[in-house]
């Protein structure tokens, strides 16, 4: 197993300790439902979504290195070691993480978050006094304000463009994972 | 420009007139008393009144000085206003001065610490920005007591080596008062930090933390000053060990015994409006009265005043702005703006008048040059220091331009003029010339520092306040964040900061909100509710003006083709929670005005598109508030709010609850899905589908949860809710066609009055159905349990009916594997949820 610098050792070790816990059965695998046991997940509006992200597509189980390579998108960009264009991409580049954060809207996967998807994700975050009108009516204008190329769609270079303003490694880091 | 000369002439004519009768008055002595021969028709009372005369003079001369600079705007760029005061400050004391040849008016201490200081304490705790300030609490902990030890000791252990070396020629100090003085000039000071910081807008962790060090580090700063001061008097020979640890204890007795003071008056203030309902025009005095009380109170107690008065603005306001009706909370926010403002600016006048007097002037070049020097030095030193090692536990490290400016930003200003007038000349035969460095420091940084922040801030590119409106795309995509981070960190099991903030939110729930709130505050502590109130209002102030501007507001009747009655659409439960919207709002027809505009905007808008531009850019502001008002705050998002203008946000059990049923549903839907073979939306479906022939044992494997979670004493209560998504997948592969019916014509998105339609399906079956031996076995939540979770999501009661509903669960747990289910049972569990 090639572990290309995702997570500090002593992260490995932590994360083990929880991968072991959440995993009831010992197969040393995951699944969906060891994800669910997590009581506070379940009051989280994109709860499911993240954890579909662990899986990739055609997967029900998650391995210890998908598990750690998910959880290390979480890391605050390392800002001391210029980055080596020969390199991949590291995990917890800006870029990555906007995908990470792409992918959670784009549940088909086809590159591009349509009318729908963006439908589903205001309904699971947005309470329930909201009617379907106003929803439209926002998925509408947010479309309309990132969408460059009037597809009806936000691709992710429209996305990404979207976001240029915020502090995109605040945003999604964790800090235990430094 | 006439102006302001015209205003400045008559503001000297007036001090010149004042200072004369005052001084004849002290002259001619309040011993002689004439004889009356006839009756006078007009007394000249001069001497009766003239202490409250004078005092009213003063202040209105130095609010008058505001003024005055305001003519010129341009002034007001380059200089920050504090300089400008002080400039005036000497204008004056130079007229009073001529006058008189004594410096009549000086500022002092016991005024100052007693009358002035207060106030200006009192509105920057009520002020802070609480989520932001205990976020950094440790940063700025770190900078108050560690910093300011360092500058302080630094600075004292400098000017005497360069004393002893001769530098300064013959002085008659000692290292302990040269540790005295360099411990009260050390301190950054929290009224001239307010004056320079708020007319530059750096980003906000940069504000509070220089704000926060500015107001913490008094705690530092008095026991400071009462150590040396004690050892000054007691001698260089008696100082052993002993008093030195008692100098340490003292530290931290003074300042948390300060910081206790100041949350028991808290508690107190928030009891108090608790009751006040019935005398809400005297409601806002309370607020002043018991704020001044604790500064007082630990001032008898020779603890930390300032930080007692920080902390009992910090702690009350979150309480008191729920629990005061809306009139008395601008009431109180206002009043304490204008008694801080004042009371800054009469320090600052002060300042430059009390220099005005050459009595106190003793010049000694070196002295003076050096505390200056090593002020600017140890300051830059003793930041870098303590960035460099703060970074290594910080999320998000400060970086060097924000150093820098924190350095820059460390002002002296009237807090070590005062401490320097409390010392006894006796014991400090060099009192003068430590007056003289004072004064000077403080001119120094607050002058020239106040000058040059803006264009150094300019200059360095620093980050400034974001003032830019966010689009739809980055509102939603924040709060996506927040909740993808609260997941995360559920997942990876750390306990982070989250963590411990969620204990506390719990712990404030549980208990401060019923002892410290009314029951009406704390219904409608609600986020949603206060901004979608305070939208509304915002609303219906435009639509006034557009009203006006149109004549009259009959267009919004016209144009509003939907007569929404509000009662009905939202039920009872919205206008209990909501008794300002109606009693305040109302509109002819007894329907909240900007609630008919709210609803019917939106379904009318395909029509007002091509018709009204006016209508289109309000859909627009109708997105953003949408957004604002309805997306789910998570659990982190409660803690990072950070706005001088709106309320702070608390975890709304509502809506927990309401995430949860829709988890759950979406669950039960997606395997409900998979298992009629259509394609499912979500991805765990996809999984569950293709794990279709294993499903059934599965489900063993499932039901066997709660023994192993018990066990588990890391997630005690994963296991109450582990135990729902088990009972979510088991049930697999059983047909119940009664089941599949009633899940069809479920509405995806329930409107509000409605039970959600999953528990209503429990209550309806339970009834007809007669729990399997194994139901009851396995089964954590029997029908009568389900039942107590159904008014549970209608009610707004704590989340304890929650925890109450967790734990029978975990008590009920089976010790044994539960045999295969036969067919039938699938009845008794397909109605669960």
């Amino acid at each position: 197993m090639n572990w290309p610098l995702y997570v500090t050792p002593a992260h490995i070790v932590r994360l083990y300790d929880r991968f072991e816990a959440l995993d009831k059965e010992k197969t040393g695998h995951l699944r969906p439902q060891d994800f669910g046991a997590i009581n506070r997940l379940a009051m989280n509006p994109i709860g499911d979504r993240i954890i579909g992200a662990f899986f990739s597509p055609g997967q029900e189980t998650v391995d210890f290195h998908s598990f750690v390579r998910i959880l290390a998108h979480f890391r605050p960009a390392d800002k001391k070691h210029p980055k080596d264009p020969s390199m991949p991409e590291p995990v917890n580049s800006r870029t990555s993480k906007l995908k990470f954060a792409f992918q959670l809207y784009d549940q088909d996967k086809d590159g591009k978050i349509s009318r729908a998807e963006l439908l589903q994700v205001l309904r699971s975050m947005l309470e329930m006094q909201v009617t379907e009108e106003q929803l439209e009516s926002i998925a509408d204008r947010t479309i309309q304000e990132a969408d460059l190329d009037k597809d009806d769609a936000i691709s992710f270079e429209e996305f990404r463009k979207s976001l240029e303003k915020v502090n995109i490694d605040h945003k999604m880091s964790i800090r235990f994972l430094r | 420009m006439p102006a302001l000369w015209r205003s400045t002439f008559v503001l000297v004519m007036v001090l010149l007139a004042i200072s004369r009768p005052s001084l004849a008055s002290e002259d001619t002595g309040n011993g002689t008393e004439n004889t009356i021969t006839t009756l006078p028709i007009v007394i000249w009372k001069w001497e009766e009144i003239h202490f409250p005369y004078l005092v009213a003079l003063w202040v209105l001369v130095s609010w008058l000085c505001k003024l005055v600079f305001q003519l010129n705007p341009c002034l007001t760029r380059v200089i920050p206003e504090s300089g400008l005061l002080i400039c005036i400050g000497w204008v004056l004391g130079g007229i009073i001065y001529g006058a008189d040849k004594v410096q009549t008016f000086r500022l002092q201490p016991f005024t100052f610490f007693f009358y002035l200081l207060p106030q200006i304490v009192l509105d920057a705790g009520y002020s802070m920005p609480n989520k932001l300030f205990f976020g950094n609490l440790g940063a700025i902990l770190v900078y108050a007591v560690i910093g300011t030890c360092w500058n302080a000791a630094t600075l004292g252990l400098a000017l005497w080596g360069c004393w002893l070396g001769g530098a300064m020629g013959n002085i008659d100090t000692g290292l302990l008062q040269l540790l005295l003085f360099g411990s009260l000039i050390a301190a950054v000071d929290p009224v001239a930090v307010i004056a320079v910081f708020e007319e530059v807008h750096v980003n906000e962790v940069l504000y509070i933390l220089v704000f926060g060090e500015s107001l913490l580090n008094d705690g530092v700063t008095v026991v400071l000053f009462n150590v040396f001061d004690a050892f000054v008097s007691l001698g260089g020979a008696q100082i052993d060990a002993v008093e030195i640890i008692k100098g340490i204890i003292s530290f931290f007795v003074v300042a948390v015994g300060g910081s206790l003071v100041g949350v028991v008056f808290a508690l107190l203030i928030s009891l108090l409006t608790r009751c006040t309902k019935n005398i809400q025009i005297i409601e806002p005095g309370f607020i002043f009265v018991l704020g001044y009380l604790s500064y007082l109170t630990a001032e008898m107690l020779s603890l930390s005043a300032i930080l007692s008065c920080t902390f009992c603005g910090v702690c009350c306001q979150k309480y008191i702005n729920a629990n005061m009706d809306e009139r008395s909370v601008s009431t109180v926010r206002s009043t304490m703006k204008v008694f801080a403002n004042g009371s800054e600016t009469i320090i600052f006048v002060f300042l430059g008048i009390s220099a005005i007097d050459p009595s106190i002037w003793v010049w000694n070049t070196a002295f003076i040059l050096l505390t200056l020097l090593f002020i600017f030095v140890f300051r830059f030193i003793g930041v870098f220091l303590l960035t460099w090692i703060l970074n290594q536990y910080r999320l998000v490290p400060l970086d060097f331009i924000d150093q820098l400016v924190m350095g820059y930003g460390g002002l002296r200003g009237a807090v070590a003029y005062g401490l320097v007038l409390l010392l006894d000349e006796n014991k400090y035969k060099e009192k003068k010339l430590m007056i003289s460095t004072t004064l000077i420091v403080v001119y120094f940084t607050v002058m020239l520092q106040g000058i040059t922040m803006k264009p150094l801030v300019t200059w360095l590119k620093v980050k400034r306040a974001a003032v830019s409106e966010r689009t739809l795309a980055e509102k939603i995509q924040n709060r996506t964040f927040d909740h993808m981070l609260v997941a995360i960190e559920d997942i990876s099991g750390q306990i982070g900061d989250n963590y411990m903030r969620d204990k506390w939110n719990n712990f404030e729930e549980k208990w401060l909100y019923w002892l410290l709130m009314t029951p009406i505050a704390r219904k409608s502590c609600d986020p949603i509710f206060n901004i979608f109130h305070k939208l509304n209002i915002k609303d219906a102030t435009s639509y006034v003006k557009e009203g006006e501007r149109r004549g009259s507001l009959a267009f919004v009747r016209n144009e509003s083709k939907a007569d929404v009655d509000f009662n009905k659409k939202f039920g009872a439960d919205f206008s209990e929670m909501m008794p300002y919207i109606m009693t305040e709002n109302m509109g002819p027809d007894h329907v909240p005005v900007s609630s008919i505009l709210r609803d019917s905007v939106p379904s009318v808008c395909l029509d007002m598109h091509e018709q009204d531009l006016k209508m289109r850019e309000s859909e627009d502001f109708d997105a953003h508030h949408l957004l604002q008002q309805h997306l789910y705050k998570g659990r982190k998002q409660h803690r990072h709010r950070y706005s001088r203008k709106h309320l702070e946000v608390n975890k709304d059990e509502h809506e927990v609850q309401e995430i949860f049923q829709r988890t759950m549903r979406s669950r039960l839907e997606s395997f409900k899905s998979a298992k009629m073979g259509v394609a499912p939306p979500k991805k765990i479906s996809k999984h569950l589908k293709k794990d279709q022939p294993q499903k059934v044992r599965e489900a063993y494997t499932f039901s066997s949860f709660p023994l192993f979670s018990e066990g588990d004493s890391a997630s005690g209560c994963e296991a109450a809710g582990g135990s729902f998504p088990m009972r979510a997948y088991r049930g697999a592969g059983i047909v119940n066609p009664a089941f599949m019916a009633e899940m069809d014509t479920m509405d995806p998105m329930p409107p509000m009055q409605q039970i959600p339609s999953w528990l209503a399906e429990a209550e309806v079956d339970s009834s007809n159905m007669v729990p399997s031996q194994r139901a009851q076995l396995t089964l954590p939540w029997t029908p009568s349990n389900l039942r107590r979770l159904a008014p549970l999501c209608l009610s707004t009661h704590s989340n304890d009916s929650f925890l109450l509903a967790d734990s029978p669960a975990t008590q009920e747990g089976i010790s044994e594997l539960p045999p295969p289910p036969p067919p039938q049972d699938g009845q008794g569990q397909g109605t669960h949820k």
